[in-house]
């Protein structure tokens, strides 16, 4: 009898240590303008832990570690965030963390990160100016601001080779703002002449004095925006003000399939995506772009936006490092990431080692949609890269 | 140049609903020298009401009456709630009591709605106006301000209880003197200031989306057009909203967007300088 109790601890000891929880810590924006996008982006990040968990968790170096999520309410809100980082990190002990959705707010967490050395794999955040901090602890998934529109300005070009009028107008935020500067430069190069580049102030709902304004100027393209609630009001309002453009592209609101409730506002709408559900990548790690959507689709019972994507990818990331480290020892699991060259449903994974800009992602690339309607219902499909497309691009637009 | 023609015309569109926005905050100043700090809430009220009442498929236009109604019932409400025992107390207290009213309902409000945006998305048409393109809710929204005020013009001038309303706003005590009941007035007085709120928030949400945290903004332009038209003083709220429409519009094709509140605040400072009492003279 007594051997047979003697056993069972032995086991249940081997058991416990073969076994752990790896708590990754992060904000959400529950409440505030980047509400939709940041709740997206918490789906997939929570359909991730629910994926790998169902498998038994993470391996690493012989041990299986279970998924923990730590998460609070920034508000989108920026001092919110700094406070609630410190918080994760000194505690609540999380061991890794995700950034919170846009730029703006991840800027504030990868401070935060950094004071205390804890790796934080940036999903939702574009900009580029993070990355040339010298930080050594932040990660990008994200194609970054300075190539966000280049293949846009390609694609415009593309159709029409005679279009020169090109509008750039921006919302006066860290990641607009960054996307819109370098497309300007993208712009000119490629022979555009941009007649109006201006921005607008976050949070703008009247965009009469804007749309005025690109009449005026004789613009015949209009790329732009910044985030959802904007770029969705601005989008509608350059619809009922009748704007002459050939082609309207706008950042992250077209891209999410809310933008369908705008109806005839929406046709021709261009966006740039990080990621389609419809995208052919052949991922070396984790599960393919069908099978992600199948799987956010029974989840959460909607095509998933490449947000959703995006969270899913981060913690994906987060695991495939920590499986290459071979330990969770956080100098492993950052030498790790320093040498990643993958390919996961969300599309390549290659970060910046070079300290200059170190993070930085290298890998992703942009694909561009469009919202086009089919038999009288409105469809997102991809028009760019070529070798991706599902439909042919409508030009003029409107 | 026509591209300017159409900036003014649209900032004097907005401006008349700004006005709107501004005459009921003025007229509860006038009335009782109550700054109420609780018109910012109030127009996000108006604006979720008639979300809701276009929700239960009440188109957004007929959906004003019952937004006014609702809105006076509310306003005669906050009055005896928050206002009516304070009234003769000092300034700040009213000032702290609408305040408060104030953060019930922005809080009650982001609980309930969060603070993401809301859009009415109802069908609008383009017309054309001289060669100008003017979205067909930007004018009816400004056609339905200039037909509120008109009304309440009728009401304060040709019918009793508004002859009363002026009354008491002269001189309270005198009014009393006179037979008026003066505690009946003043709630009415409050109501229809919240429900002038309401409305110019309901017209609002028919152009623009709106958060629970939207009616700060219009609150801040109500209380730069009434000062602007002299505190106390309708007329003067409402020229005051038309002359901010205007600046926002005839200065927006001349400058970055984002100056707009700048140039604007810069402005208003100008005019306080040269006319402290506003352009047209404080009340009455």
């Amino acid at each position: 009898m007594k051997r047979i109790w003697l056993l069972a601890m032995l086991f249940a000891a081997f058991a416990w240590a073969e076994s752990g929880t790896i708590t990754i810590g992060f904000t959400v924006s529950k409440t505030g303008k980047y509400n939709v996008e940041s709740v997206n982006q918490l789906h997939g990040i929570e359909l991730w832990q629910k994926w790998i968990n169902d498998q038994g968790g993470i391996p690493v170096g012989g041990k299986k570690y279970k998924v923990a999520l730590k998460y609070y309410d920034d508000e989108s809100k920026s001092d919110r965030v700094q406070q609630l980082y410190s918080r994760l990190i000194s505690q609540d002990k999380v061991d890794f963390l995700i950034s919170p959705y846009s730029s703006g707010l991840t800027a504030k967490a990868a401070i935060i990160s950094e004071q205390y050395g804890k790796v934080m794999v940036a999903t939702g955040a574009a900009s580029d100016s993070i990355f040339k901090l010298g930080y050594q602890n932040v990660y990008q998934i994200y194609t970054p601001a300075s190539r966000y529109l280049t293949g846009t300005i390609d694609m415009i070009r593309a159709a029409d080779a005679n279009l020169k009028k090109l509008a750039i107008v921006y919302e006066d935020s860290k990641f607009a703002k960054a996307v819109a500067t370098a497309a300007k430069g993208y712009a000119k190069e490629k022979g555009f002449e941009v007649v109006l580049f201006e921005g607008y102030p976050s949070g703008t709902t009247d965009f009469g004095p804007i749309i005025n304004k690109i009449k005026a100027s004789g613009a015949e393209a209009l790329v732009g925006g910044g985030h959802y609630a904007d770029g969705a009001t601005f989008a509608r309002q350059l619809y009922e003000q009748q704007a002459p453009l050939k082609l309207v592209a706008l950042l992250v609101a077209p891209a999410s399939d809310e933008f369908a409730e705008l109806g005839d506002a929406a046709v021709g709408v261009v966006a740039p995506s990080q990621w389609e559900p419809l995208v052919k990548y052949k991922p070396t790690c984790g599960p393919t772009p069908a099978e992600f959507t199948e799987m956010y689709q029974k989840a959460y019972g909607k095509v998933p936006a490449y947000r959703a994507a995006g969270g899913f990818a981060a913690g994906l990331v987060l695991q495939r490092a920590m499986m290459d480290a071979g330990s969770i020892d956080p100098a492993k699991v950052r030498k790790a990431l320093d040498a990643m060259d993958i390919t996961i449903f969300f599309g390549r994974i290659k970060f910046s080692a070079d300290p200059a800009t170190h993070g930085l992602q290298l890998g992703h690339e942009m694909v561009q949609i469009q919202w086009q309607k089919k038999d009288g219902k409105l469809t997102k499909q991809i028009v760019w890269p070529l070798d991706a497309k599902t439909a042919d691009l409508i030009y003029p637009a409107r | 140049m026509p591209e300017i023609l159409a900036s003014v015309l649209d900032g004097l569109l907005i401006g008349l609903v700004y006005g709107l926005a501004a005459i009921g905050l003025t007229l509860i100043f006038g009335v009782m020298d109550v700054v109420n700090l609780a018109h910012g809430a109030v127009i996000a009220l108006g604006m979720f009401t008639v979300y809701l009442l276009y929700k239960a498929g009440i188109h957004p236009y007929i959906g004003l009456l019952p937004v006014a109604v609702i809105g006076f019932l509310f306003g005669v409400l906050i009055y005896l709630i928050a206002v009516k025992r304070i009234l003769d107390g000092p300034p700040l207290m009213t000032l702290l009591a609408t305040f408060a009213v104030s953060m019930i309902i922005t809080g009650a409000g982001t609980a309930i709605w969060s603070t993401s945006p809301y859009n009415i998305n109802f069908p609008v048409t383009t017309l054309n106006i001289l060669g100008y393109t003017v979205t067909s809710a930007r004018l009816i929204a400004a056609i339905a301000a200039v037909l509120v005020t008109v009304f309440l013009y009728i009401f304060l001038y040709r019918t009793t209880l508004g002859k009363a309303v002026r009354a008491v706003a002269n001189n309270r005590e005198a009014a009393e003197l006179m037979g008026i009941p003066s505690q009946q007035i003043l709630a009415v007085s409050f109501g229809i200031g919240t429900a002038l709120a309401m409305l110019s928030g309901a017209l609002i949400a028919t152009l623009f989306p709106f958060t629970i945290l939207s009616g700060g903004i219009y609150e801040l332009k109500s209380f730069v057009a009434s000062v602007l038209g002299g505190l106390g003083n309708p007329t003067g709220a409402l020229f005051g909203g038309i002359i901010l429409g205007l600046i926002e519009g005839s200065v927006a094709p001349f400058i970055e967007v984002s100056w707009t509140n700048v140039i604007e605040f810069v402005i208003f400072v100008l005019i306080l300088l040269f006319f402290p009492t506003g352009l047209f003279g404080g009340r009455r």
